[in-house]
């Protein structure tokens, strides 16, 4: 019982747990693993990471010169990052919003 | 003589979050006879990894559950590593316990929430929740994802916790087992809560051997068995000490997760404290070997089984996944069978059921 009263009058009088989301958005830490983009200037078209992406979800074609992403499809895995020679993947913080 | 009737119980029900369907044979409110029904959920998940690469297969794995991926991922390496006769480095596997563990208390505290919601105590479900979201950003800030981890490569990891995040995640850890007692305290001594939990299921010693029940269910029965005693990874240097129940009842199996919390934030400040300085990972060339390997590791459900099969190719021959949930439904059915309709959800969700990674 006195546990109870004490656990309410805390919760009274201390802030929300919770962030008024769309007003305050949470802070992301430094490197989370988010939407997954490519500074197109640097990359060569060799098809590394479309060979390896276990999702399917890259296309890359040669001729013409393309590089194709398909959100619903990718599972932020990361691995095509690793694997470019270029190393011109990025992933941001930022996750996907729903209409991408 | 008594009318028997049949009643469906699930897919889906509002106190049971898996999938799984039990058609209970009733005598008035007794529970008969149980037959479960699954396969609503498969997703031919191991003909899909025999197409992939070994190396896609990583990520594959780690998909096969939601709650505790991290440890598949971690199994599934850990017998690719055996297959090709890889020595991953010291620190690789340090790092390897501090996120399992993470995952078992985050598995936990979930499922206890989840008891907590299924006989009706809201405000304790929501408040073990708001303390799992501490172990979840633990894991976001060191991982940079907060289940999913994507951590884990065959040959060792491929982040390294600095000094900076060790001293952070001490500080949660701390923080974390302030708030433990106050919660667990109403989830083990509570009169209410012991009344829907004490002799509620009760699967004795020697069933629990004989139908085969692994890690929380067959420890809270008394049974010795935990797969980190054979001190895979990292765990042969950290002091684990198993937790053990007796009365193999619901309460005890409750017991046993609320003990086990604390081993886990023990392993883990253990495992930041002793571990060694060095590389995280180590190079890995060629393919798995024309021979075949069964992993074994203590998820926070259990044992988990991968048998792993090669063939000299990028690809693998076979890949069969055998999740502890899998070996508890037999125990789960024998708790079943004589209780009351009224106890289901509880006895069910305290075998902390994972429907979805045992259809694969
Ligand atoms: S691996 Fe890199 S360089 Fe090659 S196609 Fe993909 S993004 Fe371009
Ligand atoms: S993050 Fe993974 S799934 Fe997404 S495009 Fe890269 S390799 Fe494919």
């Amino acid at each position: 019982m006195v546990n109870l009263i004490n656990s309410i009058f805390r919760k009274l009088t201390s802030p929300s747990e919770c962030l008024r989301y769309p007003f305050v958005k949470r802070e992301l830490p430094e490197g989370t693993r988010g939407r997954i983009d490519i500074e197109i200037d640097k990359c060569i078209f060799c098809g590394a990471c479309e060979k390896r992406c276990p999702a399917n979800a890259l296309k890359v074609t040669r001729d013409p010169k393309s590089w194709t992403l398909n959100p619903y499809s990718c599972i932020i895995c990361g691995y095509c990052i690793e694997v470019c020679p270029k190393k011109c993947i990025i992933a941001h913080k930022e996750h996907y919003s729903p209409n991408v | 003589m008594i009318r028997r009737n049949t009643i469906p119980f699930g897919p889906q029900h509002p106190v049971l979050p898996e999938p799984i369907q039990l058609h209970l044979v009733m005598e008035n409110e007794k529970i008969i006879q149980a037959l479960p029904a699954v396969g609503y959920v498969h997703r031919g998940l191991e003909k899909i990894a025999e197409k992939k690469d070994f190396i896609q297969d990583v990520y594959l794995a780690e998909r096969i559950c939601g709650i505790c991926s991290f440890m598949h991922s971690q199994n599934y390496c850990q017998g690719i590593e055996e297959l090709m006769k890889v020595q991953i480095p010291d620190r690789a596997k340090y790092l390897r316990v501090i996120w399992a563990e993470t995952h078992r208390i985050h598995s936990h505290l979930l499922i206890l929430g989840l008891l907590a919601d299924a006989f009706g105590f809201e405000n304790l479900f929501m408040r073990l929740w708001k303390v799992r979201e501490q172990i979840l950003n633990i894991m976001e800030k060191t991982t940079g994802a907060r289940v999913i981890l994507g951590v884990c490569a065959i040959g060792g990891v491929k982040r390294d916790i600095t000094p900076e995040l060790g001293e952070y995640v001490l500080r949660e850890l701390d923080s974390v087992e302030k708030q433990l007692p106050e919660l667990m305290d109403s989830l083990l001594k509570d009169y209410s809560v012991k009344q829907r939990l004490v002799g509620v299921g009760v699967l004795p010693k020697d069933k629990a051997h004989e139908l085969g029940a692994v890690g929380p269910v067959a420890r809270a029965s008394g049974l010795r068995m935990d797969l980190r005693e054979t001190g895979y990874a990292a765990y042969g240097d950290l002091d684990f000490k198993m937790v053990v129940g007796e009365a193999g009842d619901c309460y005890d199996r409750t017991m046993v997760r609320v003990k086990e919390l604390y081993t886990s934030l023990d392993l883990i400040r253990t495992a930041l404290k002793r571990m060694p300085q060095g590389p995280i990972s180590v190079a890995v060339k060629g393919s798995p070997p024309a021979d075949e390997v069964l992993a074994r590791i203590e998820q926070p459900r259990g044992e988990l089984n991968f048998y792993i099969r090669g063939n000299g190719t990028r690809n693998l021959e076979r890949f069969r996944v055998r999740t502890p949930t899998f070996a508890n439904l037999p125990a789960l059915l024998h708790q079943l069978t004589g209780c009351e309709l009224a106890d289901v959800p509880v006895i069910a969700i305290c075998i902390d059921p994972c429907i979805s990674c045992t259809e694969r």
